[in-house]
């Protein structure tokens, strides 16, 4: 099976209003130590039973904004892996980057040290809600960094817009969308914004600073998106992910098979041999556990089979193609129509959920209320 | 007269709540080194935790103090224990029979009050010695010499002897128990006579069976002997006799005026009735005392467990507590919306929150209450008369020539300023204005005639925060009278919620129902579906309201690799989902039956 490699990097120029992960502003000295620290865990975990031989097919840096640290760290963190990982020659390998701190040299560079797609964070068309969501770029640099990351050759360029943004009308989301289709990426992530606790942005839509936008337009800016996307050549084939074809982010779709997964980094999470682990979350922990030769590890969880079903379950359920149910039965020896029979039953004839072929998948129905099917699989 | 008799005496206490009744009991056994100081966490005499929170005694104790006094002899002193709340008149009346005197505990600062009043009747009619006690001189708020005047005023009781004490720093105790032995009458009765014993309390012991608190008031019982209780006719062998000092102590015998427990393997609390006599088997006597009417229920109200699987532990909760407190009735009941329960029926209000609270503590039980109810007379158009206590069972409008619902004259003791909030709360609970009375310069007695229905939903909660805190309530049932009443429906998704049925005035009906929607609408989670909500009388719809479906329901984000973060989310949302109950195709959360019902905890 596919195993991939996840790498935080946890710093930003400027933390939006609306982001709960975890990130630190950036600092010289502290990217610095943060970048040793790193190496010295990809070194560890390389060096480790469940790692040492495996074939590893992603490697997907994220954030925070990776591409906040010069172009050399970033290299740096992917040399480091293809030597002491294996990394197959036709992996795909992910940097996520913020326009505002990209230039053609920096693409180029990474390109160079196998870097073959980029997740560019562009997230708005308009200044007012790139602005609303404390965004540092206009949309006139999210395009020059597009360009610029086309001029260095890369071929595989992903796009993250977000909608539902207060304010914002059905009518400007749509010119957005056309805005971005026009750009050609390979790949399109749309995120309804989600209002998370601790973030100021909900502390403004506490204090009612702020509205939070209309569910009912929520939902009509999803189908919009549906929509125009699909009449431009994309698959919807994840809840929120849309790919021309054979772009389909094979990392993620890791993480939707429910696969095997090892985070690096601060805060980073990973998966295998029926355990997950969660890094610590704090920079100071973190370099303390690694002076100390000890993986920084702040929790793990074992996965008995039934949680593991349903996890499998309800991942694989955000794919529009479904979860094959012949591949549950070599996963879990037993059939998923029969293990969740009365489940499966009700939610068909709630028209949510159908099966199409080997494929059990959520209906047209189902996929905007799709949590209220899945908590249906939780033991 | 035996000499033995004329060193005892037999009193207890009558008080308001938080006049400081339980308070001066310890002081008393302090005093008379029934208590070492080591000994005593505050208030003995209340024993449940619940009573000690809420300041108020549930149930009565008997205990036996020894008394060295003035006059060289020594004294025994049996002290029965009163509750102080309105509901509880009815035990309070037991307690009285067993005694000679009583001490009226009247709180400095406060005054007389309405319950005050009531019971002084009450021991009024026993022909009991009263004592008066002015407690709380210590309080910067104390009028004694005001108070005392109002006693004389509105009761009429000679207050120049009343004692002035402060049982929290403990003036005056020592005067109390002179005037118990000088005023009080020592109990008559004649140890040769056949035995004749007044139970006027019982307690269910795991081990031991009913114990029954006894007066006894002719003859000697005594350990062994065989006695029967003649209102039920059961025989048992008395293999324990004891005395509270306050610890149990065994003892041989009980003479003819003394107070004390008898425990004889009785297993079934329905062989002692409180208010039952017992005799010897041997030597009976032929005629048994007066006893007691049998408490009824006045309130009645569904009992729900929260899990389907804790119906059995509350039967058994129940069946426990009714062994302690046989005013307590239930019976099951099937709710569509609730599921299995148990209809209770309690004295008052307040007896029902008690019996909640314990099954809700002592047993670990989560419970959903139904709203309280009172019995409704319904003349049928074939002439019957049916009594209903769920407003789920009334006939239906064509079959009801009339209703009739329980009065009670209730009377409310206010200062002066707050008779205007007072009689506007009267008036809007349908109250029909009987009389008005003025004690002293400050103080009001309002005398009001109103539905019962009215009065026990939230009313002393309204009566004391109109008045601050300043007014109390004596109530007691009048009877019933004609009232045009109807039954409403709640319909959710156009299904009735018999829970949520109630019986209400015709013309209150409509701003009842309006209210009651609009609440469900908050407390309903929006579903997959619109969901109607309904108030409706007979087929007439008189309010609506529409929770609007869920449309969205989706977690966009990625998370990264946290795929647990992802689960926990799920989890927490399913948890709230299994905390519903499914009525039709609606799922509906309990706190949404608790808020509805007004039980919001």
């Amino acid at each position: 099976m596919h195993s991939g490699i996840y790498i935080h990097v946890p710093f930003c120029l400027k933390k939006c209003n609306y982001c709960d992960f975890v990130s630190y502003p950036y600092k010289d000295e502290q990217v610095k130590k943060y970048v040793d620290y790193l190496m010295k865990e990809i070194e560890m975990r390389a060096a480790s039973a469940a790692w040492k031989d495996r074939r590893i097919s992603t490697i997907y840096v994220g954030g925070g904004t990776p591409t906040c640290l010069p172009e050399d760290y970033l290299v740096k963190i992917i040399k480091k892996c293809f030597r002491c990982f294996y990394i197959e020659s036709a992996a795909e390998i992910t940097v996520e980057a913020n326009p505002c701190t990209v230039d053609k040299k920096m693409f180029e560079k990474l390109l160079y040290s196998g870097v073959n797609r980029l997740s560019l964070g562009v997230q708005a068309c308009s200044s007012r809600e790139l602005s609303f969501l404390g965004r540092i770029h206009t949309f006139y640099q999210a395009i020059e960094a597009f360009t610029m990351a086309r001029e260095a050759g890369l071929r595989n360029i992903g796009i993250d817009l977000i909608f539902g943004i207060p304010g914002q009308k059905l009518s400007a989301w749509r010119e957005c969308l056309q805005k971005i289709v026009a750009m050609n990426p390979e790949h399109i992530s749309a995120y309804n914004l989600q209002i998370e606790e601790g973030t100021p942005l909900y502390r403004s839509v506490q204090k009612g600073f702020v509205n939070p936008c209309n569910e009912e337009i929520e939902l009509n800016m999803f189908w919009d998106c549906i929509r125009i996307l699909k009449n431009n050549g994309y698959t919807h084939y994840e809840i929120s992910n849309f790919a021309q074809a054979g772009k389909k982010c094979a990392h993620n779709l890791n993480y939707w098979f429910n696969g095997e997964y090892l985070g690096l980094g601060l805060a980073a999470h990973s998966y295998f041999n029926s355990v997950r682990i969660a890094n610590k979350k704090t920079i100071i922990d973190y370099y303390e556990d690694l002076q100390n030769d000890c993986l920084p590890v702040m929790w793990y969880e074992k996965i008995n089979p039934e949680l593991e079903m349903a996890e499998t379950i309800f991942m694989g359920l955000r794919l529009m193609k479904g979860l094959s149910l012949s591949d549950f039965y070599n996963r879990f020896g037993c059939r998923l129509e029969h293990t969740y029979k009365e489940v499966i039953k009700k939610l068909i004839k709630s028209d949510l959920l159908t099966i199409s072929g080997d494929n059990l998948r959520l209906t047209e129905k189902g996929i905007p209320v799709a949590n209220a099917v899945f908590i249906e699989f939780l033991p | 007269m035996e000499r033995r008799q004329e060193r005892m005496r037999n009193f207890c206490i009558i008080a308001h709540i938080d006049h400081g009744k339980s308070t001066l009991a310890d002081r008393l056994l302090e005093h008379t080194g029934s208590l070492t100081e080591r000994e005593m966490s505050e208030q003995v005499l209340d024993q449940m935790d619940l009573e000690r929170e809420r300041g108020i005694t549930i149930k009565m104790q008997a205990v036996r103090l020894g008394y060295h006094a003035v006059d060289g002899q020594d004294y025994v002193l049996n002290l029965i224990d009163t509750p102080g709340h309105v509901d509880f008149a009815y035990e309070v009346s037991r307690s009285l029979a067993a005694c000679e005197g009583v001490l009226l505990v009247v709180d400095a600062a406060q005054g007389i009050e309405a319950q005050t009043i009531a019971n002084v009747y009450m021991a009024l009619d026993h022909n009991l010695e009263i004592i008066p006690v002015i407690n709380k001189i210590d309080l910067p708020a104390a009028e004694p010499e005001r108070v005392k005047q109002e006693i004389e005023n509105v009761i009429g009781l000679d207050c120049s002897d009343a004692i002035m004490t402060s049982a929290k720093i403990g003036t005056g105790v020592e005067e109390i128990l002179e005037q118990i032995v000088n005023k009080i009458p020592p109990p008559l009765g004649d140890d040769d006579a056949p035995l004749k014993a007044l139970i006027f309390d019982s307690h269910y012991d795991s081990y031991k069976g009913v114990i029954a608190y006894i007066r006894v008031v002719n003859g000697i019982l005594k350990n062994g002997m065989r006695i029967k209780l003649m209102q039920t006719g059961k025989s048992f062998e008395v293999n324990e006799l004891g005395v509270f000092l306050p610890a149990a102590a065994k003892i041989k015998e009980l003479y003819a005026g003394e107070v004390g427990f008898v425990s004889a393997s009785m297993k079934d609390v329905a062989d002692t009735r409180v208010g039952d006599t017992i005799t010897c088997v041997d030597n009976p006597t032929s005629n048994p005392l007066p006893g007691y009417r049998k408490a009824t229920p006045m309130v009645y109200c569904g009992l729900y467990p929260v899990e389907t699987v804790d119906y059995q532990d509350l039967r058994d909760a129940l069946d426990k507590l009714q062994l302690n407190d046989a005013s307590l009735v239930y019976e099951p009941e099937v709710s569509e919306a609730l599921g299995f329960g148990f209809r209770c029926g309690y004295l008052g209000l307040l007896h029902m929150e008690i019996i909640q609270e314990r099954l809700e503590r002592e047993y670990n039980l989560i419970l959903i209450t139904t709203a309280p109810s009172v019995v409704y007379q319904v003349y049928t158009t074939d002439g019957n008369l049916v009594e209903v206590e769920n407003p789920t069972n009334l006939p239906s409008p064509g079959n009801i020539e009339f209703i009739e619902e329980p009065f009670v004259k209730a009377a409310i003791m206010v200062p002066n300023e707050y008779v205007g909030p007072i009689m506007e709360l009267c008036e809007d609970r349908r109250g029909q204005f009987k009389n008005m009375e003025y004690f002293g310069t400050n103080r009001v007695l309002i005398t009001y005639e109103l539905p019962l229905s009215e009065i026990i939903f939230d009313f002393f909660d309204q009566i004391k925060s109109r008045t601050r805190g300043y007014a109390s309530l004596d109530y007691e049932v009048a009877g019933y009278l004609e009232s045009k009443l109807v039954k409403m429906d709640i319909l959710v998704n156009g299904e009735p919620m018999d829970a949520l049925s109630c019986v209400v005035h015709r013309d209150k009906a409509y701003v009842h129902g309006k209210a009651l929607v609009e609440k469900l609408k908050n407390l309903i989670p929006r579903q997959m579906f619109d969901i109607p909500l309904q108030a409706t009388i007979g087929s007439k719809v008189i309010a609506r309201e529409t929770v609007k479906a869920r449309r969205k329901d989706v977690l966009a984000k990625c998370y990264g690799g946290d795929v647990t973060r992802k689960r926990k989310l799920l989890e927490k949302q399913k948890e709230g989902k299994q905390r519903m109950k499914q009525v039709g195709k609606v799922e509906i959360p309990q706190e949404a039956f608790m808020a509805v019902l007004g039980v919001e905890k």
